[in-house]
């Protein structure tokens, strides 16, 4: 029983990781219509600035600064290569350039921190264990916890009540409508490339306390997060963030019973919601059909 | 009469190319890798190209097909064309059967979808140690000479090649024959407009299925042979980077065009070999090759000659 918590658990953190990289993937493909391919190397970026930046800002300064370096990494790679191929109809192209920096990325992640894994260091004051018993939950993991809430409901809020958020949202609708009415949507977009590249700054430093840091760390994340939205449905954040949670828990669950299909299992599961519910817990019917 | 000559002259290059490829430097199994990629390639493009279903996962039944043909090889009899057959419907089952939950998707959903049920063969095979030798590969099995009643061909690296050309020219015969086919313009109509073809009261699902599952046993059919060049077959065979791989070197020589794909397999796979050999940093290059292909040449190789051709 106790194991099953202790993997349950585990599995309910990575899912955290999953659900914080799905919300910023869910949210560039639904404005942007880019799968980010190489939204594991923003991950990277983030987790590695802040590895980098620690011993100067401290580890809170080094949360913020992480997302943030990301986020404004991620408008320049949107001014530069993206913006020139929305154009393109055929979502291909945006496929192939974000997978062409996944993989320079990881490259010079690898060129510049080492091979080898780095392990992020957490004040004393939130890793403690939170329970003798319960030795697994540590400050740290629930704080984890929380920031992602905290986030999700910062973009929630943001999208609902901003007038930012209801331009987005409405692009989201109808791109064309938008822009007919006056709204900059190259701005729109740019910015909105940038919130998700945020999220996956965020995911990777909060990762990296957690698991350490490796060059492959973002990509190793990214495929799960894919699952995350399919199964949440796309074109839903909450979906996404949903899928996330499930995917790793049910995966920290398995890891009880048949360590060996931790993995597969998501996909497996991907794979019933495709055959029983086609577009996903809550994902809009006829989107992308 | 341009075309034939063009055709003729390929398949001239291709039979004598372990007299000449050595003298520029180059080995036949590279050769082998190009005539097996190409296959691949050319077979994922029926759906990609022809049928516009943007297949992003299509390393699964490459990798399917290879450890198919591998576990054929240690685990049942030692023949190759039994491996061939076994690898080949191995790959091309799954496609088949993961077929229609593909089929109705369309654009980026398309990609998604197919890049995440890749990943679950990629975990099949990497979790499963016992049988397919998890991250490490499945090693330890051999391809076998060919038996023809009395007579043995011994399949060495030469005859490996000219076996791969043969299945090459199978694998282009039996494209060709589909695409002049009229399921292969029904293909090509889909990708035209899918809209229309739908109120013209065709089933687009189940040609999109089609499609898929022809390509599904085709890359499969590739990635037996590719075990058997290595005699090895390695979980990277099925994961999502060499999906990316396949459909960049598709876009790099021309996804409209029939030979396309095996203009960017030559680059692609000469340039990787190249790179990998003389710079430890070679995947930056590759994704820089990835960024400029997408900025620069959207049309690919023969876009760029077809549109000087139109010029002129």
């Amino acid at each position: 029983m106790e194991l099953l918590l202790f993997n349950a658990f585990n599995g309910l953190i990575q899912g955290v990781f999953y659900a914080l990289m799905a919300l910023g993937l869910a949210l560039i493909l639904s404005l942007n219509s880019v799968i980010n391919m190489a939204h594991g190397g923003f991950l990277v970026i983030g987790a590695y600035l802040a590895y980098t930046l620690t011993p100067y800002l401290g580890f809170w300064g080094a949360l913020v600064a992480g997302p943030v370096l990301a986020g404004a990494i991620g408008l320049i790679v949107e001014r530069i290569l993206i913006r020139p191929i929305y154009q393109r109809t055929d979502p291909i192209y945006s496929l192939l350039l974000t997978f062409g920096l996944a993989l320079i990325i990881e490259d010079m992640t690898r060129t510049i921190w080492g091979p080898q894994g780095l392990p992020q260091e957490v004040p004393d004051i939130i890793n403690a264990p939170v329970s003798e018993v319960y030795f697994f939950i540590t400050g740290y993991r629930l704080f984890v916890m929380a920031i992602t809430a905290s986030a999700a409901i910062g973009l929630y809020l943001l999208l609902r009540y901003t007038l930012l958020g209801i331009r987005i949202r409405a692009g989201i609708r109808d791109l064309e409508t938008t822009s007919a009415l006056g709204v900059n949507i190259y701005r729109l977009r740019a910015l909105n490339f940038g919130f998700g590249c945020i999220f996956a700054g965020l995911a990777g430093v909060l990762a990296s306390g957690v698991l350490g840091l490796t060059p492959p760390m973002g990509n190793s994340l990214l495929m799960p997060s894919f699952v995350a939205i399919i199964i949440g449905g796309v074109g839903s954040l909450f979906g996404a963030v949903l899928g996330g949670l499930i995917i790793g828990l049910a995966a920290g669950i398995t890891t009880t019973y048949y360590p060996a299909a931790s993995e597969a299992v998501i996909y497996l599961m991907m794979l019933i919601v495709l055959v029983v519910r086609p577009r996903g817990l809550f994902g809009e019917e006829g989107l992308f059909e | 009469m341009k075309r034939i000559v063009s055709v003729a002259a390929m398949w001239l290059a291709l039979v004598t190319l372990p007299f000449w490829l050595p003298l520029i430097g180059g080995y036949t199994a590279l050769g082998s890798k190009v005539l097996i990629y190409a296959i691949a390639t050319m077979g994922l493009n029926i759906v990609l190209g022809f049928t516009g279903g943007l297949s992003f996962g299509q390393a699964a039944y490459f990798g399917l097909g290879a450890y198919g043909a591998g576990m054929t090889l240690k685990y049942l009899a030692p023949s190759t064309p039994l491996a061939i057959v076994i690898g080949t419907l191995v790959g091309g089952l799954a496609a088949t059967l993961l077929g229609p939950l593909v089929m109705r998707r369309r654009g980026i959903y398309f990609a998604m979808i197919t890049i995440a049920i890749g990943q679950l063969f990629y975990f099949v095979m990497v979790r499963w140690n016992e049988v397919t030798g998890g991250e490490d590969g499945l090693a330890g099995f051999g391809r076998q000479d060919i038996h023809l009643g009395s007579f043995t061909i011994p399949l060495n690296g030469t005859n490996f090649y000219y076996l791969v050309l043969i299945c090459f020219t199978i694998a282009v015969a039996v494209m060709w024959t589909i695409l002049q086919s009229p399921l292969g313009h029904t293909f090509v109509a889909i990708r035209e407009n899918r809209r229309r073809m739908e109120f013209l009261g065709v089933r687009v699902e189940r040609y999109v299925w089609a499609a898929f599952a022809v390509a599904g046993f085709i890359t499969a059919f590739a990635g037996t042979l590719n075990a058997m060049l290595f005699n090895f077959a390695s979980p990277q065979d099925l994961h999502w980077i060499l999906s990316g791989n396949f459909v960049i070197m598709i876009v790099l020589g021309g996804m409209r065009s029939f030979f396309g794909p095996l203009i960017g397999v030559i680059i692609f796979v000469v340039a990787q070999d190249y790179l990998s050999s003389v710079t430890a940093n070679w995947m930056t290059f590759i994704g820089m090759i990835f960024v400029l292909i997408v900025l620069l040449f959207p049309k690919g190789v023969l876009g760029i000659f077809n549109r000087r051709a139109e010029a002129i």
